[in-house]
């Protein structure tokens, strides 16, 4: 047996509170395609960034070639020749391929002046290995997201790449664009290159990989070889025994449908997308990281205009084509990044709750601080919110309770349909159950809720019917009774179950 | 000390540290430029004992009026700015605004269709002229809104386009017109406190009202803090902006408009690189470039700090050249010392 072109050895990585990592270990064989998977949260990010030099780890040891070596900073990692290909292009459009293949060590002649001929004969010499089919002088901006993508790709291969991590790297490409990067990833795996594939996507790790490894809340759970194996076996391995998710939905007494959306889709993010939420339920949405699930939120929100489809309020045909419209029409959106689109954090939390309601909050010219607060008192108790006091700015607040505040915002517009996008993103897990507390009763006090979110424990945990989507089309959708973490994952991953097939 | 132990201890002082840190930023955006008005008073009222070339001292009651006087011309405007920069925009033009309102308030004086009025032609000049300050601001706001151009850009075009067509009205020439009821009506006093100083004061107090106590101010911060989350709390941003731009119109206009009843005659080149004083005096009162805070009152002591600068060192004996240089310093020196204050602790870990 050959030296392992990387070997990860019982790594430990601690947070204040958090073991991200305990004692994973990992190896890649030089010429071998070894796919990692995991939830979100699994801890693969965090490996990665262990690996990548932008953590230290705590404990153990990190080999290239058998021999130990330590990661002091990205830059230092790809010169011992671990390169990463990251989800997210970082390319300069205005400058050409070779001078992004090169960024930041062009070659040099003297008095600092570009070596332009080395540059575009290297750069043609990587491209050549890559079979791409510009050239060097091309401008970035000119390309395709494909072809930014092998340019990233020849970036890395710059140095004497021996183990090359791809991480998510389809999440962005047609589907001909995914045949040509898996022939290069073959290309790469025939010259004796190493190669990590992180994916969420079952189909791609069955098409590429040679072995799978799976990891799971932070620990390493087996390795299986992918001739060998089959997607129930690494799903199993991936959501595990242990967890234990006993479905206790107590389902609520429904009322009239709130929400009815028939045939909605917008552009290529989502297609012919129908589903009901009655009053009193709450409507899981699961799937991948661009499989259209906040696209469809921020288009019933106003966010985004549908291309085709009708959407229902209460049975009555609504328009919205701003946030200002979905309001009047009782639509609430709590947002996926509530920092950034949810709350205004150099403002107090009274003053955030009231936000969208504050004009009428007036007494003559001027705003009614003592109305204000009164609203702010209500839902502060509603929620339970762990504030001093009103004065709070809502930068200054625990992720949970600024998510309460973003909620109590819209509860006091007395909403019809709340749709609440990664309802815990961010939010420690003791906040995490009473978020979903949170949920359940509003629930049980009538209100239609929409739940997305990438964490199937949560979604299992608060719907009363889950809809799992992949590539912008619903594929099935499961009552609390029929959803297994099997059949889910299976959906998401674009697997059609043999009885619906 | 388990390892865990000593990271919770860390976390709670680094949390410590934080709370602290956020009471000395409050008092910098809040009450720091009082303390260097006071700090200016003191420093020019010894020093002049040494260097002044007139008995009278600094803090003569006459002089301290002459200098609210002088400060209304920007501080005017700057209240105007204060709004614009809390919306996280900027606004270069007021400057070229404050000279065409002027043309327009004392020229209309003499047009031969208003030539029967009598006296009644000074309130039509003056609304003329507000009303041409709206429309500029208008013409900002529009074209910023509807383009998605930023601010800066935008109001850099309408200063050139603007005092393009102060230059097109009368040529190199200055346009005069002098109406004596018009020039006692801007130098009348209530207890020595002249009509500028009134109106300065009068404006401060109303826009304070305005972004302290109503929806817009309320709208103001929320769009210059987080567009996007305004957005989505309903807010329609685009006309909100709009409003702000026409507000600072107005206030460049009536600024002029103060100004000009008074001295009679304007040149093509007055009010250039007013755009500049204000904006000096908005940031030395407290209010971000970025948006989402700033208050219109730490701007009146910002307004007025720099004109205490100005006439302390004229008071002491400095020529212009050295007043600009000092204000240059502090102003760079005030905003390090706010960087420092505010630069922002490592981001929490995500794991």
């Amino acid at each position: 047996m050959s030296t392992p072109a990387l070997r990860l050895e019982n790594i430990v990585k601690t947070f204040p509170g958090v073991r991200a990592l305990d004692g994973v270990s990992f190896e890649v064989m030089p010429g071998e395609v070894h796919a990692l998977l995991g939830e979100n949260g699994a801890g693969k990010s965090t490996l990665m960034k262990v690996l990548g030099g932008i953590y230290q780890p705590n404990e153990g040891q990190i080999y290239i070639e058998e021999q130990a070596s330590k990661m002091a900073s990205p830059l230092d990692a790809k010169s011992k020749g671990v390169v990463f290909i990251h989800q997210e292009l970082s390319l300069a459009d205005e400058l050409t391929v070779a001078e992004n293949i090169y960024l930041g060590e062009l070659p040099r002649k003297s008095f600092g002046r570009v070596d332009w001929a080395t540059l575009y004969a290297n750069s043609a010499a990587i491209l050549k290995r890559l079979n791409c089919g510009f050239t060097p002088q091309t401008r970035v901006g000119s390309l395709s997201i494909a072809n930014k993508q092998m340019v990233e790709i020849a970036r890395a291969l710059t140095v004497e790449a021996k183990a090359v991590i791809f991480d998510e790297p389809t999440a962005s490409l047609t589907d001909a664009e995914k045949v040509v990067l898996f022939d290069i990833i073959t290309d790469l795996r025939g010259q004796g290159v190493g190669i990590v594939y992180i994916s969420h996507r079952m189909d791609e790790i069955f098409t590429i990989s040679d072995r799978i490894s799976v990891l799971r809340d932070g620990s390493y759970r087996g390795s299986l070889i992918t001739a060998d194996t089959n997607e129930d076996e690494v799903t199993q391995l991936m959501i595990g025994r242990s967890l234990d998710l006993t479905h206790a939905i107590v389902p609520n007494e429904l009322g009239d449908v709130a929400l009815s959306v028939e045939g909605l889709s917008c552009g290529s993010l989502f297609q012919d997308v129908s589903f009901q939420v009655r009053a009193g339920e709450v409507v899981g949405f699961y799937g991948l990281v661009g499989a259209g699930r906040t696209e469809i939120a921020e288009t019933l929100f106003g966010l985004r205009s549908a291309t085709a489809g009708t959407v229902k309020i209460s049975g009555e045909d609504v328009q919205v084509n701003s946030p200002i419209d979905a309001i009047s029409q009782g639509i609430s959106l709590v947002p996926e990044d509530r920092k950034q689109q949810g709350l205004v954090l150099g403002m107090n939390c009274r003053d955030n709750m009231t936000l969208p309601q504050v004009a009428e909050l007036t007494n003559g010219p001027f705003v009614s601080h003592a109305k204000e607060v009164d609203i702010y008192n209500v839902y502060h108790e509603k929620l339970e919110i762990k504030t001093p006091s009103w004065k709070q700015l809502a930068g200054n607040l625990s992720g949970g309770n600024q998510q309460k505040i973003v909620i109590g915002k819209w509860l006091s517009m007395a909403p019809k349909v709340l749709i609440v996008d990664e309802p815990t993103r961010g939010i420690d897990v003791g906040s995490k159950s009473e978020i979903h507390k949170l949920i359940r009763d509003l629930a049980a006090q009538g209100y239609a809720i929409i739940v997305i979110s990438s964490e199937m424990p949560e979604v299992l945990r608060v719907s009363d019917r889950v809809i799992a989507m992949f590539h912008g089309r619903i594929m099935r959708e499961f009552t609390a009774k029929e959803v297994t973490e099997d059949n889910l994952v299976q959906a998401i991953s674009g697997i059609i179950p043999d009885k619906v097939a | 000390m388990l390892p865990q132990n000593v990271a919770v201890f860390g976390h709670l002082l680094r949390e410590g540290l934080d709370m602290k840190n956020e009471n000395i930023k409050l008092f910098m955006a809040k009450g720091a430029i009082w303390g260097f008005i006071i700090l200016e008073l003191i420093f020019f009222s010894v020093a002049g004992e040494f260097f002044s070339l007139s008995d009278k001292a600094f803090m003569d009651w006459d002089n301290m009026l002459l200098l609210f006087k002088q400060s209304a011309p920007i501080g005017i405007i700057a209240l105007g700015m204060t709004i614009i920069m809390i919306n996280g925009n900027i606004d270069l033009s007021v400057g070229a605004t404050f000279a065409l309102c002027a043309v327009v308030m004392l020229d209309s004086m003499t047009w031969p269709i208003f030539a029967g009025l009598g006296n009644w032609v000074i309130p039509i000049a003056w609304a003329l002229a507000l009303i041409t300050g709206m429309v500029l601001g208008l013409i900002n706001g529009l074209i910023v809104w509807k383009t998605g151009v930023d601010a800066f850009i935008v109001t850099l075009g309408s200063m050139l386009g603007f005092r393009g067509l102060v230059f097109m009205y009368n040529g190199e020439n200055p346009t005069s017109h002098l109406n004596w009821t018009l020039v006692d009506m801007a130098e009348a006093d209530i207890l020595g406190v002249e009509t500028p100083t009134i109106i300065f004061v009068v404006c401060t107090v109303l826009i304070w009202l305005l972004m302290t106590r109503t929806v817009h101010g309320r709208n103001a911060y929320a769009v210059g803090d987080n567009r996007e989350a305004a957005v989505n709390a309903g807010i329609r941003v685009g006309p909100h902006m709009v409003w702000n731009f026409v507000l600072i119109g107005f206030l460049a206009a009536l600024s002029s408009v103060v100004f000009y009843s008074s001295s009679g005659s304007v040149n093509p080149n007055d009010g250039t690189l007013y755009e500049l004083w204000v904006i000096t005096a908005v940031v030395l009162g407290g209010t971000k470039l970025v948006g989402g805070s700033g208050s219109v009152i730490s701007t009146f002591g910002g307004v007025i700090a720099i004109q205490l600068l100005r006439k302390g060192l004229g008071h002491i004996g400095a020529d212009t050249a050295m007043v600009n240089l000092v204000i240059g310093l502090i102003l760079i020196a005030v905003l390090f010392l706010d960087q420092q204050l505010n630069r922002k602790g490592k981001e929490e870990l995500k794991v």
